[in-house]
């Protein structure tokens, strides 16, 4: 069986059309057949648009939500509101709060943690344990990774390295994303998993976050958001007057 | 003397503009330095075998140890010279020939 390289987040505005297809046979040429671009607002036509340059291109489509809440509260109130709109859905982790919130919460499944200031590293032993009982996965993207030098570069390796054991610690599964905009930082799976060694992520493991762990999170949500499903464990087989 | 198992591979180079081989080799050399130290880039053993500049395609050698490493530094590099580019690892093997048999099947698929 053919493994499924995944990226899911790569950051292209679908309005412009042509410059997005161009981004999506590049992944395609790159080795990737599943991937998921964030949107900024719900759109079913937009959503539409963007799965069908995808399908043209033979590569699948996941469609992404970006949360940044301010408070616990308004990731509530959002994850309420888009919860059945999109099928990932990821938090943008700026508050120890919106952290805790986020890793508790079985609807939440990444948590990314922006980098560049290390001290906002809210990913601790707390903050796995709770996403190891829920479904959260730990979301690295590696721009950050290609475009920062010298003591950054340093203070985000050893930042990720710490992020990543206590994952690995916790049964946190890590998924590798690229996180770019310009295409002339997007990366063959192979190479994104190569990156990931940096951060003590080697191996099976590296692997695992550029392909099984993004695909079973677009698998388990399709199974959710379908109209079959009822829940955990349960979905309707078959329906008629002798059930 | 246990004889040192080596490892080339074929480099694509991602740009829209032309790119020397002397630049390609000083880009990945500070990559490897700069990711692994002058420690770690003096165990890679790094050599250009190969490097042709209208298909933007580069054979580099190291040994089979120190694979993994190269191929950070490889996908690691954002731009040669100022210029904006990507390597891409397309092929990896013990033997030239064996890497542009591989090549060339790849070019038929």
């Amino acid at each position: 069986m053919t493994r499924v390289y995944a990226d899911l987040h790569l950051c292209q505005d679908c309005d412009k059309v042509e410059q997005f297809s161009r981004v999506v046979s590049k992944a395609s040429k790159l080795g990737y057949t599943l991937i998921a671009v964030p949107f900024r607002k719900f759109s079913e036509e937009q959503i539409r648009q963007v799965r069908e340059i995808c399908e043209r291109t033979g590569v699948d489509f996941a469609s992404r939500v970006d949360l940044r809440p301010h408070t616990p509260e308004e990731l509530i109130h959002f994850l309420r509101k888009l919860r059945r709109r999109f099928e990932i859905i990821a938090v943008m982790c700026e508050s120890k709060s919106v952290a805790r919130q986020a890793a508790k919460d079985r609807r939440v499944d990444l948590l990314n943690f922006p980098q560049p200031d290390f001290r906002r590293g809210f990913f601790d032993a707390a903050e796995a344990e709770l996403a190891s009982n829920c479904l959260a996965s730990l979301e690295v993207d590696v721009k950050p990774l290609l475009t920062l030098e010298g003591p950054a570069r340093i203070r985000l390796l050893s930042s990720l390295r710490r992020e990543v054991a206590t994952a690995r610690e916790f049964h946190v599964p890590v998924v590798i994303s690229s996180g770019v905009s310009d295409d002339m930082l997007m990366r063959r799976p192979k190479e994104l998993a190569a990156l990931a060694s940096l951060f003590d992520l080697s191996g099976v493991h590296g692997q695992e976050a550029v392909s099984k762990n993004p695909a079973a999170i677009v698998k388990r949500n399709r199974e959710k958001l379908g109209s079959k499903f009822v829940a955990p464990g349960i979905r309707i087989i078959r329906k008629g007057r002798d059930c | 003397m246990k004889a040192v198992k080596r490892r080339y591979l074929a480099v694509a180079i991602d740009s829209h503009e032309t790119v020397c081989s002397r630049d390609f080799m000083d880009a990945v050399w500070a990559s490897v330095s700069r990711l692994f130290g002058e420690y770690g880039a003096s165990q890679a053993g790094l050599s250009l075998i190969d490097f042709d500049e209208g298909r933007k395609l580069a054979v580099v050698r190291t040994g089979h140890k120190t694979l993994d490493m190269v191929r950070t530094a490889l996908a690691s590099v954002t731009q040669i010279g100022k210029k904006p580019v990507a390597l891409h690892v397309l092929a990896v093997s013990g033997t030239i020939k064996a890497l542009h048999k591989r090549l060339d099947e790849r070019l038929i698929s």
